[in-house]
């Protein structure tokens, strides 16, 4: 499989990374290198393969349902770029 | 290098606990030689020159009282993946910039509990996505090793270039680091130092800045066998506010080292002699089997059959991962933001400008394998093949072997942009990269060098939660073998 310049750009906006036509065209021709180095799992028959989940057999671990954490909100909004009364401020969205 | 710097950890440690040095004088002796260094290694992206300082003189308080923990007063250099308390943690990327967390990873956390001090923040490629140190925002960290009659630059690996070229420099005692595809292997080869990536879910990977959360794990990089097995001690531990932290008591690591491994069973993979390895690292492989037989340990060929298709496998899943967790970078709650006309539009400038060009490929191929109509056919493909590559291993193990020698790398260290194209670049990781998609620990001890006089490391890949074992043969061959430390020209 192979993708195209559009293809790139539609996938760049899905990841919300904005990228100039020249950026796109260098990026299909990356993109598809890779996508071809990887097509070598073709070869592999993976019928009756469980996809893997997790490494180490281990039960997941499932703590308390208890409050353990919180009351520093002026922390977790120290690093924002914009905030104001422990809220992050964005753009407006809702008109 | 001044006497102090060129100790190794558990020299330091004994001459600490016996009050022959003073934890400040060694502090004090590390910050001189990264000051004298970094300038031309940049193996340091921060240095903590204050915050060391008075580290040191509580670790001093304490070793005069007798309250010294397992690393008291021990200098240590921590990889920018690891988030500390009020200090630069940038993951080297332009989109962290300025980011100061109010919280400490768990990995840090236990060090300084064990009373070790930080000397500051090490240089690696951004958000740990790539195998030589160029996609660092902070510029390339370089080797502090050279061919024979050569002062052309080196890279010392990826993605953890600047533990390893501090460690392999003397500008720390040990450094943490952390590997996904190799990045604690790789640049401890390509520097001649000891680097143990540990069995997924034996460091807390809280606090880490996560790249791919099914394969990163933490681990020591150092110049002998002994003190990785010491700061692995420390590094590890069981973490409930990891789900993935195994719950298993951290062994005491240093008692394996030295420890007899007649009788082991060794796993020589066919698979691993590749087309265009290098004369060298092939024959140091021969001479490692050899080292091993003397000491008493069995060799056995084994056979690993989808061992090629580990690398294509990683390439799908570790970007999938990447781009769901590099979905918080959003210019809101922490780092970069560039304006917009629109809060998407917004989105979309912060992480164009933010983001260098290895993580958006990255960002986008796992965009594109994850998007609708391509997940089975890549993603979960991949997963299927993992579970090929892991069943590899485990019969392998089933079979009685107690730990599989391999190369470490394919080659010796390269100069900077000798690999233009992604891809070949990831061909750096075709030895190591198999461990992470079965998550099994591994050790990379420096064996030998090649004809340019630039050192060569073999990996040893064990048992699930066996780091044990590893450093009992990680040691033996490092008596074989001696240890390897660069001419100093910086």
């Amino acid at each position: 499989m192979s993708v195209d310049i559009d293809t790139v750009k539609r996938v760049a906006h899905l990841a919300r990374i904005k990228v100039t036509d020249d950026e796109a065209g260098q990026m299909t021709g990356d993109l598809n290198n890779i996508l071809a180095f990887v097509e070598q799992l073709d070869e592999v028959d993976v019928s009756d393969v469980e996809p893997m989940t997790s490494v180490v057999e281990q039960s997941m671990k499932k703590r308390a349902d208890e409050v353990t954490d919180g009351d520093y909100a002026a922390d977790v909004v120290a690093n924002a770029p914009a905030s104001e009364d422990n809220f992050f401020m964005v753009p407006k969205v809702v008109e | 290098m001044s006497e102090l710097t060129n100790l190794t950890l558990a020299e330091a440690r004994d001459k600490l606990s016996a009050r022959d040095i003073s934890a400040s004088e060694l502090t004090g002796a590390f910050l001189d030689a990264i000051a004298a260094g970094n300038p031309a290694l940049n193996a340091y992206v921060a240095v903590t020159g204050d915050e060391a300082r008075a580290m040191a003189a509580r670790s001093d308080e304490k070793l005069a009282n007798g309250t010294g923990g397992a690393l008291e007063g021990i200098p240590l250099g921590i990889k920018d993946l690891f988030a500390t308390r009020g200090v630069h943690t940038q993951a080297c990327s332009n989109i962290l910039k300025d980011f100061k967390p109010h919280y400490e990873s768990t990995v840090t956390a236990n060090l300084w509990a064990d009373g070790a001090v930080m000397l500051g923040k090490l240089n690696m490629d951004e958000f740990a996505m790539g195998s030589s140190n160029e996609t660092s925002c902070h510029g390339k960290a370089i080797n502090p090793w050279r061919r024979k009659d050569s002062d052309q630059a080196l890279v010392p690996g990826g993605s953890s270039g600047g533990s390893a070229a501090a460690v392999a420099a003397g500008l720390c005692l040990g450094a943490t680091a952390t590997d996904t595809g190799g990045s604690i292997r790789q640049p401890a080869a390509l520097t001649g130092t000891v680097g143990m990536k540990p069995t997924y879910g034996r460091c807390s990977r809280w606090g880490v800045v996560a790249y791919a959360s099914s394969l990163d794990q933490a681990g020591p990089i150092t110049r002998t066998v002994r003190d990785n097995a010491i700061l692995l001690r420390s590094m590890a531990s069981v973490d409930p506010k990891d789900t993935t932290s195994v719950d298993r008591p951290v062994p005491d690591y240093e008692a394996a080292v030295g420890r007899s491994v007649k009788g082991l069973k060794i796993g020589i993979p066919a698979e691993y002699r590749v087309e265009g390895m290098q004369g060298a690292v092939d024959s140091l492989w021969q001479q490692g089997i050899a080292w091993l037989k003397d000491a008493g340990a069995e060799i056995v060929e084994i056979s690993l059959p989808h061992t090629k298709y580990a690398l294509p496998a990683y390439y799908i899943v570790a970007p999938a991962e990447a781009s769901s967790n590099l979905a918080r970078y959003d210019g809101v709650r922490y780092g970069l933001r560039v304006d917009g006309t629109d809060i998407a539009d917004m989105y979309e400038n912060t992480r164009a400008a933010g983001f260098g060009t290895e993580v958006k490929r990255r960002v986008l191929i796992g965009t594109y394998v994850l998007s609708a109509g391509y997940y089975d056919a890549y993603y979960l493909k991949a997963q299927k093949v993992r579970t090929l590559i892991k069943r590899d291993f485990d019969l392998a193990f089933q079979a009685g072997v107690d730990a599989i020698l391999a190369p470490a790398t394919p080659d010796a260290a390269f100069a900077p942009g000798e690999f233009s194209d992604p891809v070949s670049m990831y061909l750096n990781d075709i030895f190591t990269v198999t461990v992470n998609m079965a998550g099994l620990p591994s050790l990379a001890v420096p064996a030998g060098v090649n004809g340019d006089g630039l050192p060569l490391g073999l990996q040893l890949i064990g048992r699930p939660f066996d780091e044990e074992t590893l450093y009992s043969l990680g040691s033996t061959i490092e008596q074989a073998a001696g240890r390897f430390e660069p001419t100093r020209w910086w």
